[in-house]
């Protein structure tokens, strides 16, 4: 395999580098005790030195006794906050007699973002996302366009969190597709390098431009080893095995009940979650009435009026929202989409306010359906 | 002669269809052709349920008389339907009006007979039950479909 | 096997911008239900043009979107009709528009009913209240091809005889000798001299060929699934067996989850389904 090796100050040559072909620069930054993805200006803006400690429903900040950029996992954000926005204008109407004009919003060349330090696991729900965006017949050139100006600067990762389980889903640790450069962060006491890895013509071309030097096979060797060494300490695991066919087999079981007392419906795990994708309209009106808009924005299948129509709802109780967020993650996105929706982020599980597992609720149905398999 | 027809007649029948010739027999001796007329009423509520009827052509309204609001017609019962179990079940009342909103043409099974041969020969009964008891049940179920009033604003 | 659905000649326009459409008139088949009558909108030059089945997003300026089902002929190309239920803030928008004001229009969206499937079939349409509206083009389209087809039923229910949809069509259809069309309600006063009773009851009033019958069932969930387990005790299987689904839409076209049952987006593998395709969700409560 062919990779470069850089320096720590190097990484910050990539980053102008990128810059200067006219991308603004997203990564992740500590902000009110948590790391989010925001803009960086330099690589300070990096959580140096800081990891993150995870589990259920918690979420903590500490210094590592290292400076590493990359130390720590995934925060409340994903990357879909940017390529798939919460609120986006979709039109506006004008209304003029009895004749209505629709105006469709002229910007259409988005920004050229490069996000820097992107995940395995994130990879996968960004192609993911891809997906489900592209799944219908007919064009979505709102998504596709801010898509195609998407530069992806991955990280292996070689820490995995108290909530990790990409080993099970098969989406991690080590980035296999999707990207354009991908690191590799070796730190001991001894040295602090990056393994770069070239994933695209347009990383290649931004790397050569560049200078790096060559890594040796040792060196590419010890990357390789940490990241394999991180997959096999996921925090968590799931077997997936007969998974999607169990859920949708028992819809009505009694277990149902049991993580619906513990639900509160809050859709955080849904906003936090890089795969969701359900969104909603909301239309408004000028003071004069003589102008709408339409906006698009995030939703969440947790929300009372979600499954609202008119004079009735599909799915009033919380047990049916909880069941219908899980079956859909875990179970009817495999027959929608080919893939499960689950990633293995963890994050819905550090940011359940309840801490409620995913990994442990989707246990308990399996278990269901092999009791009943086995005449239980 | 009228006896053969009405037993080739009968057997065309739903309720009677699959009736072993056994017991078909027995209900013939209790049957007989029965026609009413369009705007005639089969029977009143409050009346003794002497009869119920295997309707061949023709339509009954079930008629209620309900104060200042007049007749409502709950139901109506058609060619191949079974029309009445009152006979079976003490008082013996008819809780209902019968009208026949077209010309019907029936059978009319005489009640005091078949509750006779019912107790006389309980096997038979038996089978009369089974059967009113399958009409009874589609009767309820149709009956809480139309309670759920299905096409009102919280529906479709 | 699924029958996908036919997407008629349409440039590719964003499926999420609304295309002005003028009100031609507004007709009241009830008192809580209108026919609204639009122009068809032209799509470069092109007539707008639909398969039976399909649903329009309707948008009712600065108020918001519906979703209703097409209920004019797919074979007249000059009309385009949505009956409508006036049962919230955007159909009561809809109700009160007049001749030559403008709404937004986006579709049609959906897959249709099996009209290929049912050639040389008997075809039995059951609907129930406003579900005669979906299935109104499937009737316009058999009549108009009557001799590609067996025989034709349609049993259809209300609530009252007042609330029976398309009346004056109900009376040409049942003058039709290769036309069975028996009306039922679920009450009534002694005017009425039709059936009383649920939608299901009128099935055992018609003969079925169980092996060659196509049924197309529209109207609330619950009549449906009466309907759906009568067709089945008289033989039909469930591959023979159509029914229109309904949820809650935002985008129409499968990306906004809103109208999933199931694994199903009602929109777009929807709103027609064979029945294998839904059987095991029917009964599974507020899935």
């Amino acid at each position: 395999m062919n990779a470069y090796k850089l320096q720590p100050s190097e990484l910050s040559s990539l980053i102008e580098s990128i810059r200067h072909d006219n991308y603004k620069i997203i990564g992740p930054r500590v902000k009110d005790g948590a790391i989010v993805y925001d803009d960086i200006d330099s690589l300070n803006d990096l959580p140096i030195g800081i990891t993150d400690e995870q589990d259920a429903g918690q979420y903590r900040l500490l210094k590592r006794d290292d400076n590493a950029i990359f130390g720590y996992n995934v925060g409340p954000h994903s990357w879909k906050k940017f390529l798939f926005p919460p609120f986006t204008k979709l039109f506006s109407v004008r209304k003029e007699g009895k004749s209505i004009s629709v105006d469709t919003p002229t910007d259409t060349s988005p920004e050229k973002l490069a996000f820097i330090g992107v995940r395995s696991c994130e990879l996968s729900a960004i192609l993911i996302q891809d997906q489900v965006f592209s799944s219908t017949q007919f064009s979505n050139t709102e998504y596709r366009s801010r898509r195609n100006n998407i530069f992806i600067v991955a990280v292996n990762c070689t820490k995995s969190g108290k909530t990790c389980f990409c080993s099970s889903m098969k989406t991690g640790p080590r980035a296999r597709f999707g990207y354009d450069l991908l690191l590799t962060e070796v730190i001991d006491r001894n040295q602090h390098f990056f393994v770069m890895e070239v994933g695209s013509e347009h990383g290649s071309k931004i790397a050569t431009a560049l200078n790096f030097k060559e890594a040796t096979d040792s060196e590419i060797q010890l990357s390789i080893d940490l990241v394999e060494k991180t997959a096999e300490k996921m925090g968590r695991s799931l077997d997936t095995r007969g998974l999607a066919e169990a859920l949708s087999a028992n819809l009505e079981d009694a277990y149902w009940d049991d993580v619906a007392k513990r639900c509160l419906t809050c859709a955080n795990c849904t906003l936090v979650c890089p795969t969701c994708f359900c969104w909603t309209v909301e239309d408004v009106t000028s003071l004069d009435g003589k102008t709408a808009e339409r906006w698009k924005k995030w939703d969440s299948c947790f929300t009372m009026s979600f499954a609202k129509v008119a004079g009735g709802n599909f799915r009033p109780s919380p047990k049916s929202r909880y069941r219908q967020w899980l079956t859909h993650k875990l179970s009817s996105w495999v027959e929608q989409f080919g893939t499960y929706g689950c990633v293995g982020c963890g994050r819905c599980i550090t940011w359940c306010p309840v801490g409620i597992d995913i990994t442990k609720e989707a246990k308990a149905v399996l278990k269901v359906e092999t009791k009943k398999t086995n005449g239980g | 002669m009228q006896t053969q027809d009405l037993s080739i007649l009968l057997r065309k029948h739903p309720f009677i269809a699959d009736l072993e010739e056994e017991f078909l027999k027995t209900l013939l001796g209790c049957a007989s052709n029965a026609l009413f007329h369009e705007g005639s009423y089969l029977f009143h509520e409050g009346e003794t349920a002497s009869t119920f009827y295997l309707i061949r052509t023709g339509r009954v309204a079930l008629e209620l008389s309900a104060g200042q609001r007049g007749k409502i017609r709950i139901q109506t019962i058609g060619p191949g339907d079974v029309l009445g179990w009152s006979w079976l079940i003490s008082p013996y009342r008819w809780h209902f009006d019968g009208y026949a909103v077209e010309d019907v043409h029936a059978f009319a099974i005489d009640a005091t007979c078949l509750r006779t041969k019912c107790e006389n020969d309980h096997h038979f009964g038996y089978e009369m039950l089974k059967r009113f008891s399958e009409v009874l049940e589609q009767r309820l179920n149709a009956t809480r479909l139309q309670l759920l009033d299905i096409y009102s604003v919280s529906a479709k | 096997m699924m029958e996908p659905a036919i997407i008629p000649n349409q440039p590719n326009l964003d499926p999420m911008i609304p295309v002005p459409a003028t009100v031609r008139r507004i007709v009241w088949e009830t008192d809580d239900t209108f026919t609204l009558f639009l122009e068809p909108p032209l799509f470069d030059g092109m007539p707008f043009s639909f398969e039976p089945g399909q649903f329009n997003m309707l948008y009712a300026f600065g108020t918001g979107e519906a979703a209703i089902s097409i209920s004019s002929d797919p074979g007249k190309p000059g009309s385009l009709a949505h009956t409508i239920h006036r049962v919230g803030t955007v159909t009561s928008s809809f109700s009160k528009l007049k001749r030559g004001e403008m709404i937004g229009l986006r579709g049609p969206f959906g897959r249709s009913w099996p009209m290929k499937q049912a050639e040389g079939m008997d075809v039995c349409i059951v609907a129930g209240g406003i579900g005669l509206a979906p299935l109104r083009p499937v009737i316009y389209s058999i009549l108009k091809h009557r001799k590609k087809f067996a025989r034709l039923t349609l049993l259809y229910g209300a609530r009252t005889p007042l609330d029976l949809l398309y009346r004056v069509e109900l009376e040409q259809w049942n003058k039709h000798d290769d036309f069975e069309v028996l009306i039922t309600v679920d009450r009534s006063d002694s005017s009425w001299k039709g059936h009383i009773g649920v939608v299901t009851n009128l099935l055992s009033y018609i003969k079925l060929d169980a092996r060659s019958t196509i049924a197309m069932v529209c109207g609330p969930e619950i009549m449906m699934k009466y309907t759906v387990e009568e067709l089945k005790r008289r033989g039909l299987s469930s591959e023979q067996i159509y029914i229109s689904m309904e949820r809650n839409m935002k985008c129409g076209i499968g990306i906004c989850g809103h109208c999933q049952y199931g694994p199903k987006f009602v929109c777009k593998d929807g709103p027609v389904f064979r029945l294998p395709e839904v059987e095991h969700l029917i009964d599974k409560k507020e899935v």
